[in-house]
């Protein structure tokens, strides 16, 4: 069976120039001051003509496609589906994996060739070596807490009647931006100064005087500020772990914990030797994903500190090197070994994949 | 299916997620609350203040004879002492303390006395109007003193953050999905090792690329515009796009592509009419995913925006920098920023859960 698909020569013409009017006209329309004035029909426009304008490129495509020569047609409709997204990935992420290490071997404008140069800045300089130190902290104790806390709450939540209702609320931080959160958190940490009858705003430091100790400076203290900071993505993410290890919980049958609580198990018991072991590889995945996530850690430290009083990280230290000190090398080695770090996740997934499915 | 499960109320469970929750709460409750009171009442007492407490307060004042010799101990309501210790305030009886006001010849004396206050806010909306506005504000702070300041035009920010949200949302959604289905049900060369791509992609670091697509955006004057935020983050969504949507899609039933096919339909036309409302709810919890990720983003903005079109995190992060101690613009920016993922959030749930669910994977 064959359908015909082809357009005529002209109609078909006439689309693909229609196309490119529209999409082109448009980003010049977006640009133009009289737009920039009125900013609801800007924002209105752009929205209309960016989702039209996707919609419309496949359309076109698609009626080229169909229009090629039967043998090659069914390859160019499958290049046309996934053609854009491949294109897509190959641009924003593959390419720039490589011209990343190539910077990363380059001067500081990536023009001249410095070899290692970079790499030995990235682990030998005090300011690296004091970020993989507080990355290392982030690691270890943001994630510890977030999956111990997430795993508990999921298990109380779990014997409670108003389950919904506590998740609900424990996961409502995952809806906020970091940058919010750090306003939030900021405003809990605040602290007045000294002075004669200061009435203290920040609710951290109105409990600790309220308790007869003294008032602090939080953030600036040093080494423990980080666990200050840390506390914030404790807050983010404990939802996150919460969720995904309370659908873990759930699918343990239920006649696992019948059967031990019948041989007399309590339920310390039942959570060590039962529920814990049950759930593992979902608590591998969770914490893998959370270790990830606070390895690439930035937004927290930028809006609390700037890096500042011993509190940098990785990824902060990137973005300084690249926008403050206009240094693309070492920022593109810094990438680097941030990506280096995630390669055995990387490797692990791909190894599931293949174990898990072949393409069908 | 739903477990029917006998679930025992045990009380110290109860307490200790109720104090869990509470704590989870309270700093954004903190935050809302301020949002709404003077800008002056914020810098003088505690936001948890506007909650019924007990609290001193004036509660009267009256004035002394003239013929009073202010050189001797002078007697009030039974009490007898010096001018100086009137003045630092004596408490005659419980919880009523008398302070003379100023000096001696001022004869004025404040009562104090401790009560209960029950939500004796002062609530305003102004520090909204003032976090919104693009023009200069005015506001007085605690000690009184005026102070002129640039308004954060935070109206303008919302609408950069709709307009780079809502594209860079659903645009991924239909390239991946068409993808997906490429994946799924055609054939075509390099396939497989093309999708192995897309898996290796999920972890990857989005710094890993940000730089060269910086470079690319200054040769093609895409910094600063809404684009560039479109392409960049379909870019870093898609991975787990294609990811969520060909585990969906390459498990729809076989039968109704066939039909399809022997009814003559184009994969375009199966595509638009079958597998796309089929696949509503993969979608949509990706939809959702999305949208928080690129509304709550910062770093992706900060480096392909600038000061151009900032969208709300740029606008609150930079008010954080700039302006640290106005809490009441701060809160209000906070609380502006957070509205509309909230919703999302409360309404879409669900489908949130879902998808995250799915992609665990991603880094």
């Amino acid at each position: 069976m064959d359908i015909d698909t082809r357009r005529n020569p002209v109609s078909l013409a006439a689309l693909v120039i229609l196309t490119a009017v529209v999409l082109i006209g448009g980003f010049l329309l977006l640009q133009t001051d009289a737009m920039q004035n009125i900013k609801i029909f800007l924002t209105l426009f752009a929205v209309v003509w960016g989702l039209g304008s996707a919609a419309l490129l496949f359309f076109t495509l698609n009626a080229v496609a169909e229009s090629m020569p039967r043998k090659i047609r069914s390859v160019a409709v499958a290049i046309v589906f996934a053609g854009p997204a491949v294109f897509l990935l190959i641009w924003a992420l593959v390419l720039p994996t490589f011209r990343t290490l190539r910077f990363s071997l380059m001067d500081a404008h990536g023009t001249n060739f410095i070899g290692l140069a970079n790499y030995k800045f990235a682990f030998t300089d005090p300011i690296m070596l004091e970020a993989f130190r507080n990355n290392l902290l982030w690691m270890v104790f943001g994630t510890a807490f977030c999956v111990i806390m997430g795993l508990v709450i999921a298990v109380l939540a779990d014997k409670s009647r108003r389950e919904k209702l506590f998740k609900s609320l424990i996961f409502m931080p995952m809806a906020i931006s970091f940058v919010g959160a750090g306003v939030i958190w900021k405003f809990m940490y605040a602290y007045k100064g000294e002075g004669f009858n200061v009435t203290e705003i920040g609710l951290l430091n109105a409990i600790v005087t309220a308790l007869g100790g003294e008032a602090q400076a939080w953030l600036l203290i040093p080494f423990w500020n980080n666990f200050f900071l840390i506390v914030i993505m404790i807050w983010l993410q404990t939802g996150y772990a919460m969720v995904i290890l309370s659908s873990a919980i759930k699918a343990i049958p239920g006649e696992i914990n019948e059967a031990a609580r019948v041989d007399g198990a309590n339920s310390f018991t039942i959570f060590f030797k039962i529920t814990v072991p049950y759930i593992m590889p979902t608590i591998v995945t969770v914490t893998t994903t959370i270790l990830i996530f606070s390895l690439k850690l930035f937004d927290i430290v930028r809006v609390m500190t700037g890096g500042n009083f011993g509190t940098n990280v990785i990824a902060n230290e990137f973005y300084l090197r690249q926008f403050t000190y206009g240094n693309s090398g070492q920022a593109s080695a810094i990438a680097v070994v941030l990506l280096v770090v995630i390669i055995p996740v990387l490797m692990y997934n791909l190894r599931e994949f293949r174990g898990r499915r072949t393409l069908k | 299916m739903k477990k029917v499960k006998d679930k025992k109320h045990s009380p110290i469970v109860t307490i200790v997620l109720i104090i869990i929750v509470v704590a989870w709460t309270v700093p954004t409750l903190g935050v809302f609350i301020t949002s709404w009171r003077d800008s002056r009442d914020i810098y003088s007492s505690g936001w948890w203040t506007v909650l019924p407490h007990k609290d001193t307060v004036k509660t009267e004042e009256f004035e002394m004879p003239r013929d009073l010799d202010m050189d001797q101990p002078i007697e009030i309501e039974g009490v007898t002492a010096e001018f100086q210790e009137w003045r630092e305030g004596i408490e005659v009886e419980e919880g009523r303390t008398l302070r003379w006001y100023g000096n001696k010849r001022s004869r004025k004396v404040e009562v104090y006395e401790e009560k209960w206050i029950g939500f004796g806010a002062n609530l305003t909306l102004q520090n909204y109007k003032d976090v919104l506005s693009a023009g200069t504000i005015t506001y007085e702070d605690a000690q009184g003193n005026t102070i002129t300041r640039q308004g954060n035009n935070f109206a303008d920010a919302v609408l950069n953050s709709i307009a780079v949200s809502i594209p860079a949302t659903i645009i991924p959604i239909l390239i991946a999905a068409f993808a997906a289905y490429a994946f799924s049900w055609m054939e075509f060369p390099g396939r497989k090792p093309l999708f192995i791509m897309v898996v290796a992609l999920l972890v990857v670091p989005l710094q890993i690329a940000l730089i060269p697509i910086l470079r690319d955006y200054t040769n093609w004057g895409l910094n600063g515009t809404y684009l560039g935020m479109w392409l960049a983050h379909t870019g870093f969504g898609l991975p787990l796009a294609v990811y969520l949507l060909y585990n969906y899609i390459s498990n729809l039933p076989r039968d109704i592509f066939e039909s399809a096919y022997l009814d003559g339909a184009t994969p375009f036309v199966t595509f638009v009419r079958l597998v796309l409302p089929l696949s509503i709810p993969a979608l949509a919890s990706f939809a959702i995913f999305q949208f928080l990720w690129v509304w709550n983003d910062y770093l992706v903005a900060l480096v392909f925006l600038g000061d151009k079109n900032r969208v709300v995190t740029a606008a609150l992060a930079a008010m954080v920098g700039e302006k640290g101690q106005d809490w009441h613009v701060l809160t209000a920016g906070a609380f502006m920023s957070m509205i509309i993922p909230l919703a999302v959030f409360f309404g879409l749930q669900r489908f949130f859960v879902r998808g995250m669910m799915a992609g665990s994977v991603k880094g």
